[in-house]
């Protein structure tokens, strides 16, 4: 038997999970703004981009000088990701007409992990929509926030946002690096981009970087686990899976 | 306006790439190949950006007080501080190391 909402576990993760990645979205917004977007391109990633991963790849490319061509292109690759999950989901939830475009839209990292951290089809559900429409709502109302203050802040250096923006990076990939392969694919490809920098425009080292692990990836796909690199970035039930 | 443009061409294809998840077959993406790509790009890309951030300046690479701030970050991470936590001690080395006269 399901429980009421009050007392889904589901739900409750979700919820958990909405509040402690919902206000990260204070930094995207700083730093969106530092990097040179404006206030209302910064809530259109929030609210159309909508995937921490893209939003903060497609700013770190404009950051760094790189064209908005490459930005985007760094940001569709890392949204990649998405459509595997959006199959998982698809599997689990079945959703039809304007709830399927509902789902797709709040498929990420969070919502999937608290959706199949669950057991029974009535708590995926709830997990699923609470974390992913909670996300979405507190996601966006604390970029409007960040930006705001990031506006207000004036010399971004001066705060060590371009310091925030490296950390932020190293936080998305951190939980990725779970195994020594994981660990070796990520050193070539930050090789590969400090090889290309001095030789093509900026924001290309990137693409070249993607290349490498889009080739390691196919043709050694054989040699590790086939869901490498493939775990959300998230894991909120941590005291049922350590 | 190219920047406009290229925000909502982004977001555009975002959204498209997560609804092809519930529209093709279930076996076009249990494919492991497909699937290890994919996290391999994830892994590859946030690699990339950590590090071009962290080094590069346009076209040239630079040491500066932002390698002080992935150190910072990666202890950080470490000690199991939540993202949030992790960014502000990102900026504060950052923030710091200037005001020490670092670049």
């Amino acid at each position: 038997m399901s429980t009421s909402l009050r007392q889904s576990p589901g739900a409750r993760v979700g919820l958990s999970i909405a509040v402690a990645t919902g206000l990260y979205g204070v930094s995207f917004g700083a730093l969106s703004v530092a990097s040179g977007l404006d206030v209302w391109q910064t809530q259109l990633l929030s609210l159309l981009l909508f995937s921490g991963g893209s939003q903060f790849a497609f700013i770190g490319v404009i950051a760094g000088g790189g064209t908005p061509v490459a930005a985007a292109s760094a940001a569709a690759l890392l949204g990649i990701r998405n459509a595997v999950y959006g199959m998982q989901m698809n599997v689990l939830l079945h959703p039809t007409g304007w709830r399927r475009l509902a789902a797709a839209h709040v498929t990420i990292d969070e919502s999937l992990a608290t959706s199949t951290g669950q057991t029974d089809p009535v708590e995926q559900k709830r997990g699923f929509w609470v974390a992913g429409v909670g996300i979405f709502v507190l996601w966006n109302l604390f970029t409007l926030v960040g930006a705001l203050a990031g506006d207000a802040l004036g010399d971004p250096k001066q705060w060590g946002l371009d310091g925030a923006a490296v950390a932020a990076f190293l936080a998305l990939l951190w939980p990725r690096l779970r195994s020594r392969e994981a660990g070796a694919i990520a050193a070539v490809c930050a090789l590969a981009t400090v090889l290309a920098v001095p030789f093509v425009p900026p924001g290309v080292p990137i693409l070249v970087a993607a290349v490498v692990a889009a080739l390691i990836g196919w043709f050694g796909y054989r040699t590790g686990p086939a869901g490498e690199g493939m775990e959300p970035d998230v894991d909120p039930y941590p005291k049922v899976t350590s | 306006m190219n920047l406009w443009l290229l925000i909502i061409l982004a977001c555009v294809v975002g959204f498209l790439t997560k609804l092809l998840g519930y529209l093709v077959p279930k076996k076009w993406l249990t494919n492991p190949r497909i699937a290890r790509v994919a996290g391999t790009l994830t892994i590859g890309l946030l690699a990339s950006l950590t590090v071009a951030n962290a080094v590069a300046t346009g076209q040239e690479l630079a040491v500066d007080s932002r390698l002080g701030a992935l150190v910072a970050a990666a202890i950080a991470l470490w000690l199991k501080a939540p993202f949030l936590v992790v960014v502000i001690v990102g900026a504060a080395a950052a923030a710091g190391l200037r005001l020490l006269g670092l670049p």
